[in-house]
C-alpha cells in the first residue's frame, strides 16, 4: 500500500548467508512490521535481477553480504548504482571481510573504507564494557549527529554498539553525512598485530555509519559494521567502558529503526506542488510580468510522515526572483497548511527571471523549484502622457508656433 | 542598349518627338526594372526560395512577428528567446523599414486576396527594392546630367555586383531598402535643390526619414548634405534654393529621425548628427549676409560686413565651444565605435575586437573593387570630368557623394555598398557623354557625306535622321545642364521650374555652335562606340556571372562541384531542425553569436548571444567558456542555464568559415573582459595551430574538444581539410558534455551539457576496474561519408 508516498515498498535483500536472515530477524522484522514487502536472495544467485522488462523490480536493496566477491545474475557494481541513479535507497553493511566489490560501491557513493583489509576500528576509551578483555573492538558509539529528521525525534540514550571496519568521508562532499562517529581516541588498525606505523585513519575523522543523500534525493546507509544490525547487538546491554550507566539495552535498536525509515523515506521527504504566481490582485498566471509589477508568489509544501503527506512547517523557506543573480529574495510565511507566500514588486530591469526555491536542509530531501518568466519593459503607451515638469516646453512650442503663424499672416497679407 | 529609334520625328514637331522619346524612355525604364529584379533571381532558380545568410534570418522572424501580431505589439516587443537571460527589447532597438515595408506588402497583397506567404514576400523584397532604386538613379543622374545619362546610370546600377551581393532574391538584409532610399533621399535633394520647392524639400525630409528607418548609414546622408551645401556656400553658390533644401530637411528631418526608437535623442545628441547642426547656422548666417547686401549700398555693405562676420564669427566659435563641451562630456566622446572606425580604420581592430571580428567591417582588398564594380572603376574619372563640364549643383554633389563614399568604401567592405551607387551614376554620366559626343560627330560626318551644306539643312533634321543609340535620348535633354552653364546667374532668381522648362526646350540653336568644336573623324567615332559596347558588353557579362555564381550563394546550403557531380551541404538546416524537434521548447542553445539568429529563427530556441552583438559582456561570456578548459565551461554554461552547445566545424569537407577559424575573436573578445584567458597562451609563434604544435591551453579548451571529438574516427588520421594537417590530439573523453547530434557532414554539432553528478565519488582509487567507461553505441557513430 503504497498510499502515494514517495517510495515503493518492494525491498531487495541481499545476503551472503541465508543465517543472516535469521541472525538479523529483528531489524528484518522492523521492517516489514512498517509494511515493507522483503525479498532475500543470496547475493551469488544466478537469476538474481534489479529490473525487468525495463523496470526496477524492487524500490529499495539492504545489502548485507560484506564479503561476496560479485553478485548474480545481470547484478554488477554498476547496476547497484545505477539502481540508486534512478532514485532507489540502499542500506550497505560491510565488516571486516568487505570485499572490493562492496569497497567499491562505498566508494561511489563518496564513503572510503579503510585500505588496510585486517583493519578494524579500534577504541581503547571507549570501547563497551563486554569487551573489556578483547582488543577493544566492539565500541560503544555516542557521537550521534544532530538531527531528529535523520534519528527521530526521540533522543537515543544508550550507545550504539559497533564492530567492524571505518570510513572517511571527504569534508568538502555535501551529499555525505557522518550518522555515527568515531571517538577522538579511536583508530583504524589490524587488531592482531603490533601498529608498525601510524594508522591512516585516527580520531573523530573515522565515520562508523555515514548516510548519503545522491542529488535525485537516493538516499543511502552505509556502515562499517553488520552486527550494527545483528539480533545481538539489538538486544545485549551496553556499558561504556569508564562509565557508570549500563543500559539494558544498547541503542542499536533505535539507531537501526530510525535510520532505516530515513533511508526509506519514511520520513525527512518534502514535496513541493502547486507553485502559482500572479499579479496582485489577479487570479492567473501571467505569461510575462511588467517591471515594477506587484506579484504574489505561493507554493505548497508537504512532508511525507510515513503514512501520509503533512503540510510541512517552516520559516526559513525562501524564494528568489534570479536573473544571473537574486534581485529579490524573500522569505516565504506559511499558514501552518502547508502553504508558503509572499508578494513583492518586480525590480525594475527587465529580462527573463526565474522564480527559484533552493531549499536544502539537513536531513530533508532538497527541494530546488524554479518557474521561468520573462519581465518586459513599459509599453509604449504606458509612459506618462504629459510630464508636469514639462509643461514650460509645452508653452515654448505651442507658443513658437502661433506667433510664427501670426507672422506668417501679418507678412503676407499686410499690405 | 541600343534602342533604335522610330523616325517618325521628321516633319513632326518636337513635341511628338518628346512624346515617343518619353514613351521609350518609360519603356526602357520598364525593362531596367525587370532586368534589376530578375538578375536577382539566380539564387532562387539555382537554389531555392529561402532566406539567406543571418541577419536576414532575424529580419524575417521581425516580419513574421509583425504580420501575426500587428504593428504595436512589433513596436513592444520584448524578445526573451534571445540574449537569454537579458533579453533584448527588439521594437526599440531594431530598424524597423525594412520590416514595415515587406510587412506592408504582405499585407497589401493578402488583402487583395494574393495569399503569398510573409518568407516568399521577404525573399523578394530585395529584388523588388533594387528595381526602385535603378529608378531613383535615374532620376538623381537625370536631375544632374539630363535622361541619357539617367537611363545609361540606372542601367548600370540595375546589375552592379557590389549591389547584388547584398540583394539577391533571400537576401532579406537593411541594405536592400536602404540604398534605394539612400539614393531616393539624394534626388529628392538634388532635386529641390534645382527648383527651390517646397513640396521637394518636404519629400527629402519623409525620404531621409524612410532612410533612417532602414538603416544606420543614415547617417551618411545627414553628413554628405551638409558638406555638400558648405561646399556650395564656399563656392559663392548661395541661393534661396540651397536654403530650401537644406534648412526643412534639417528641421524635418531630425524631428522625423527622433521619432524612430532606435535613433531617438541620438538624432540630437551624438557627434555623427553636429555636423549638420553647425552647417544649418553657417547657412543662416550666410542667408543673412546675401539678405543684408541686398537692403544696403556696397559701401555700407561693407561696414555691416565686417560688423557681421565678427558677430558671427563669435557665435560660430560659441556655438562650436558648446558642441566640443557636449561631446567631450559624453562618454565615447560623442562617437560610436563603428563611426570612430571609419574615420581612424585602425580603430576597432585596435580597441573593439567585436566589430573587427566581423569581416565586413575589414578594409577591402584591391581585387574586390574589380570584383564589385568591375570596369565602372575605369568610367569613375571620365564621369566626374563630365560633371565638370559644367558644373552645376546638382553635378557637384554627384562628385562629392563619389568622393566620400570612395573614402568609406576603402574603410569597411561593407561600404562598398555606397560606393556602388556612386560609380553607376559617374559611370553613366561618362558613357553617355561618351556615346553622346562619338555619336554626334558620326551624324555630323554622316550629314557632311550625304549632304555638303550641312548647316543649310537645319540641325533638327540632322539630328533626327541619324540611326543612333541610346544617345538620341540624351543629346536632346543634353542641352539643359549645357544652358546652366551659359546662364548660371539668371537660375537663381528664377523661382519658377516650369519657366526653366520652357528655356530648355527652347535652346537648340546656341549649344549647337560649341559642339561643332567636338566634331571627332568618322573613324574613331565608330571605333570609339564599338569599343565601348564591348565595354559594357564585358561590364554586362561580368555582372551576370557574379549574379549566377559569385553572390547568389544562401550560405545555409552550400554546394561544391567535383568531379562526381554537385554535393548539397545542407547541414545547417539539418542541426536547427534536430534541435527543433528534439529539444524541449525552453531550452537554451549555446553558441558562438554569428549563429544566434538562425538558431531562434530556424530551431525556435532561446540562445545566449546573437548577431545583434549589443552586449560585449555577455558575447565575451560566451567567448571564455569556448575558450577554457571543459568543466570551466561546463560552469559558465550551466550558470547561464544552456542546455545544448552548438558548434561549426568544417574540417571533415574543408568548409573555411568554421568555429576554429572564429576561434582567435573569442579568445580576443573574452579575454578583453575577463582578463585570466590571454590570447598568448593559445598561441604558438602567434599562430593559432591545433596541430601538434598547437599549446596545451589550446588543445584543452573546449572548442577544440567539441570541435575534434571523435573526428579521428572518420579517416583514421585526425587531418583537417580547413587547416591542412593532423590535429594535435586525436583521442580525448568528453568529461561534461556529450554529444547528441552530428550532421551529415559534421558541419554542425550539437553536445548537450551532461547534469550534474548524482554521487560524489570518494577519493579512492579504483582498484581493478580499468577500462569499463561506457562506450558508445557503434551504431550512432558517423563516417566520413566521402570515404
Amino acid at each position: 500500500a503504497d498510499e502515494g508516498g514517495p517510495r515503493g515498498r518492494r525491498v531487495l535483500v541481499l545476503v551472503d548467508d541465508l543465517a543472516v536472515r535469521s541472525s538479523h530477524s529483528a531489524f528484518f522484522a522492523s521492517l516489514q512490521g512498517r509494511g515493507f514487502d522483503l525479498d532475500f536472495r543470496l547475493a551469488d544467485d544466478p537469476k538474481l535481477s534489479l529490473h525487468r522488462y525495463g523496470q526496477y523490480l524492487y524500490d529499495g536493496l539492504v545489502l548485507f553480504a560484506p564479503s561476496t566477491p560479485r553478485f548474480g545474475g545481470s547484478v554488477d557494481q554498476n547496476s547497484i548504482l545505477e539502481f540508486i541513479d534512478a532514485g532507489h535507497d540502499m542500506i550497505l553493511a560491510a565488516d571486516s571481510s568487505a570485499s572490493d566489490l562492496i569497497r567499491g560501491i562505498a566508494t561511489e557513493c563518496g564513503v572510503d573504507f579503510d585500505e588496510d583489509p585486517e583493519a578494524m576500528v579500534i577504541d581503547h576509551i571507549n570501547y563497551a564494557a563486554t569487551d573489556a578483555e578483547g582488543d577493544h573492538t566492539l565500541i560503544a558509539g555516542d557521537d550521534l549527529i544532530q538531527s531528529d529528521v535523520i534519528l527521530g525525534s526521540k533522543k537515543i540514550e544508550a550507545p550504539v554498539l559497533f564492530r567492524g571496519i571505518g570510513h572517511a568521508v571527504n569534508p568538502s562532499n555535501s551529499l555525505v553525512l557522518k550518522v555515527l562517529s568515531a571517538s577522538p581516541s579511536a583508530y583504524s588498525a589490524n587488531p592482531k598485530s603490533k601498529l608498525a606505523s601510524p594508522p591512516s585513519l585516527t580520531g573523530s575523522a573515522i565515520s562508523l555509519v555515514s548516510v548519503m543523500q545522491a542529488r535525485n534525493n537516493a538516499r543511502v546507509l552505509i556502515s562499517g559494521s553488520l552486527d550494527l544490525f545483528s539480533n545481538r547487538f539489538l538486544k545485549s546491554g551496553v556499558q561504556k567502558a569508564g562509565s557508570k550507566i549500563r543500559h539494558e539495552k544498547a541503542g542499536n535498536e533505535q539507531f537501526v529503526t530510525e535510520t532505516s525509515k530515513w533511508v526509506f523515506h519514511e520520513r525527512g521527504h518534502l514535496k513541493a506542488v502547486n507553485v502559482k504566481h500572479n499579479k496582485v490582485g489577479e487570479t492567473n498566471e501571467p505569461g510575462m510580468y511588467r517591471i515594477n509589477d506587484d506579484l504574489e508568489y505561493s507554493v505548497e509544501i508537504y512532508e511525507w510522515s510515513g503514512t501520509s503527506w503533512k503540510p510541512y512547517v517552516a520559516d526559513d523557506v525562501q524564494v528568489q526572483f534570479y536573473m544571473m543573480s537574486p534581485y529579490v529574495l524573500k522569505t516565504l510565511s506559511t499558514d501552518k497548511k502547508g502553504v508558503f507566500s509572499t508578494s513583492f514588486k518586480v525590480p525594475d530591469v527587465y529580462g527573463v527571471f526565474q522564480f527559484k526555491v533552493e531549499y536544502q536542509r539537513l536531513g530533508y530531501t532538497g527541494l530546488s523549484l524554479s518557474k521561468q518568466i520573462p519581465v518586459r519593459p513599459y509599453r509604449h503607451n504606458e509612459y506618462e502622457r504629459f510630464i508636469t515638469s514639462a509643461y514650460p516646453y509645452y508653452a515654448a512650442s505651442f507658443s513658437t508656433m502661433g506667433a510664427f503663424f501670426i507672422f506668417s499672416f501679418v507678412y503676407l497679407y499686410h499690405k | 542598349m541600343a534602342e533604335p529609334e522610330s523616325s517618325t520625328a521628321a516633319a513632326g514637331g518636337s513635341r511628338l518627338r518628346n512624346a515617343c522619346g518619353g514613351v521609350l524612355c518609360a519603356f526602357t525604364l520598364l525593362l531596367i526594372g525587370v532586368l534589376a529584379f530578375s538578375i536577382r533571381l539566380f539564387s532562387v532558380i539555382k537554389y531555392e526560395s529561402v532566406i539567406h545568410e543571418f541577419d536576414p534570418y532575424f529580419n524575417f522572424r521581425v516580419t513574421q512577428f509583425l504580420s501575426k501580431n500587428g504593428i504595436y505589439e512589433f513596436w513592444n516587443w520584448f524578445d526573451d528567446r534571445t540574449w537569454y537571460p537579458l533579453g533584448r527589447v527588439i521594437g526599440g532597438t531594431v530598424y524597423p523599414g525594412l520590416t514595415l515595408t515587406a510587412g506592408t506588402i504582405w499585407w497589401l497583397l493578402n488583402s487583395l486576396n494574393i495569399p503569398l506567404s510573409v518568407e516568399t514576400v521577404c525573399v523578394f523584397t530585395a529584388p523588388i527594392f533594387s528595381a526602385n532604386a535603378s529608378w531613383a538613379t535615374y532620376l538623381l543622374t537625370k536631375e544632374a546630367k539630363g535622361t541619357g545619362a539617367g537611363l545609361m546610370a540606372a542601367a548600370i546600377l540595375a546589375m552592379v555586383p557590389s549591389y547584388i551581393s547584398r540583394s539577391v532574391a533571400g537576401s532579406y538584409d537593411n541594405e536592400a531598402v536602404a540604398i534605394f532610399a539612400l539614393i531616393f533621399t539624394f534626388y529628392l535633394y538634388v532635386k529641390t535643390l534645382n527648383t527651390g520647392s517646397l513640396f521637394y524639400a518636404t519629400l527629402n525630409a519623409l525620404s531621409y526619414f524612410y532612410m533612417v528607418c532602414s538603416w544606420g548609414g543614415y547617417t551618411f546622408i545627414i553628413n554628405l548634405i551638409p558638406i555638400h551645401v558648405l561646399l556650395c556656400i564656399v563656392t559663392g553658390r548661395y541661393s534661396s534654393r540651397l536654403y530650401i533644401a537644406y534648412a526643412p530637411l534639417v528641421i524635418l528631418g531630425t524631428l522625423l529621425a527622433a521619432l524612430v526608437p532606435v535613433v531617438g535623442f541620438n538624432a540630437v545628441m551624438t557627434s555623427e548628427h553636429f555636423a549638420s547642426f553647425l552647417v544649418f547656422i553657417i547657412l543662416h548666417v550666410v542667408a543673412l549676409v546675401y539678405y543684408i547686401k541686398g537692403l544696403l549700398t556696397p559701401r555700407l555693405f561693407k561696414v555691416a560686413m565686417t560688423l557681421v562676420i565678427t558677430v558671427g564669427l563669435a557665435v560660430c566659435f560659441a556655438v562650436i565651444a558648446i558642441l566640443i563641451a557636449l561631446v567631450a562630456s559624453s562618454p565615447t566622446k560623442g562617437w560610436s565605435g563603428r563611426s570612430l572606425s571609419l574615420l581612424d580604420p585602425t580603430y576597432a581592430s585596435k580597441y573593439i575586437p567585436i566589430i573587427a571580428s566581423v569581416s565586413e567591417h575589414q578594409p577591402p582588398t584591391w581585387p574586390s573593387y574589380f570584383m564589385d564594380i568591375n570596369v565602372l572603376a575605369f568610367l569613375i574619372p571620365a564621369g566626374i570630368i563630365s560633371c565638370f563640364l559644367p558644373l552645376s549643383d546638382a553635378s557637384s554633389f554627384v562628385v562629392l557623394y563619389l568622393v566620400t563614399a570612395v573614402y568609406f568604401s576603402g574603410v569597411m567592405v561593407r561600404l562598398m555598398l555606397v560606393l556602388a551607387p556612386a560609380a553607376c551614376i559617374l559611370s553613366g554620366i561618362a558613357l553617355s557623354e561618351a556615346f553622346d559626343v562619338l555619336t554626334r560627330s558620326v551624324k555630323y560626318q554622316l550629314s557632311k557625306l550625304f549632304d555638303d551644306s550641312p548647316a543649310a539643312s537645319g540641325d533638327s533634321s540632322a539630328e533626327s535622321s541619324s540611326a543612333s543609340t541610346v544617345s538620341t535620348n540624351s543629346a536632346k535633354n543634353e542641352t539643359r545642364p549645357e544652358k546652366t552653364e551659359t546662364a548660371p546667374k539668371e537660375k537663381p532668381s528664377k523661382k519658377n521650374r516650369k519657366k526653366e522648362k520652357e528655356v530648355a526646350e527652347s535652346v537648340p540653336v546656341k549649344p549647337k555652335k560649341e559642339k561643332k568644336l567636338l566634331v571627332l573623324p568618322m573613324e574613331a567615332s565608330v571605333l570609339g562606340i564599338l569599343l565601348l559596347i564591348v565595354l559594357g558588353g564585358f561590364y554586362v557579362v561580368h555582372c551576370v556571372w557574379a549574379a549566377a555564381e559569385a553572390y547568389s550563394a544562401p550560405s545555409i546550403v552550400l554546394t561544391s562541384r567535383s568531379r562526381d557531380g554537385l554535393h548539397v551541404f545542407d547541414d545547417f538546416r539539418e542541426a536547427y531542425a534536430w534541435l527543433s524537434h528534439n529539444t524541449d521548447v525552453d531550452d537554451k542553445v549555446a553558441s558562438w553569436w554569428d549563429y544566434g539568429y538562425q538558431t531562434t529563427a530556424m530551431a525556435n530556441r532561446t540562445v545566449i548571444v546573437d548577431n545583434n552583438t549589443w552586449n560585449n559582456t555577455h558575447i565575451a561570456t560566451v567567448g571564455t567558456a569556448m575558450s577554457s578548459p571543459e568543466k570551466a565551461a561546463w560552469e559558465i554554461f550551466n550558470s547561464l542555464d544552456v542546455k545544448y552547445v552548438l558548434v561549426v566545424f568544417g574540417g571533415l569537407v574543408g568548409y573555411p568559415s568554421d568555429d576554429i577559424n572564429k576561434f582567435l575573436w573569442m579568445v580576443r573578445i573574452g579575454g578583453g573582459v575577463f582578463p585570466h584567458i590571454k590570447e598568448p597562451d593559445y598561441l604558438r609563434d602567434g599562430n593559432y595551430r591545433v596541430d601538434a604544435q598547437g599549446t596545451p591551453t589550446m588543445l584543452n579548451c573546449l572548442m577544440y574538444k567539441l570541435c575534434y571529438y571523435r573526428f579521428v574516427e572518420t579517416d583514421g588520421k585526425g587531418f583537417d581539410r580547413v587547416r591542412g594537417y593532423e590535429i594535435g590530439k586525436k583521442h580525448f573523453k568528453l568529461t561534461h558534455f556529450e554529444e547528441v547530434f552530428t550532421t551529415h557532414h559534421w558541419m554542425v554539432r550539437i553536445y548537450k551539457l551532461k547534469p550534474q553528478k548524482n554521487r560524489v565519488r570518494g577519493k579512492l582509487k579504483k582498484l581493478k576496474s580499468g577500462s569499463k567507461a561506457s562506450s558508445t553505441n557503434a551504431a550512432g557513430r558517423k563516417k566520413n561519408p566521402w570515404q
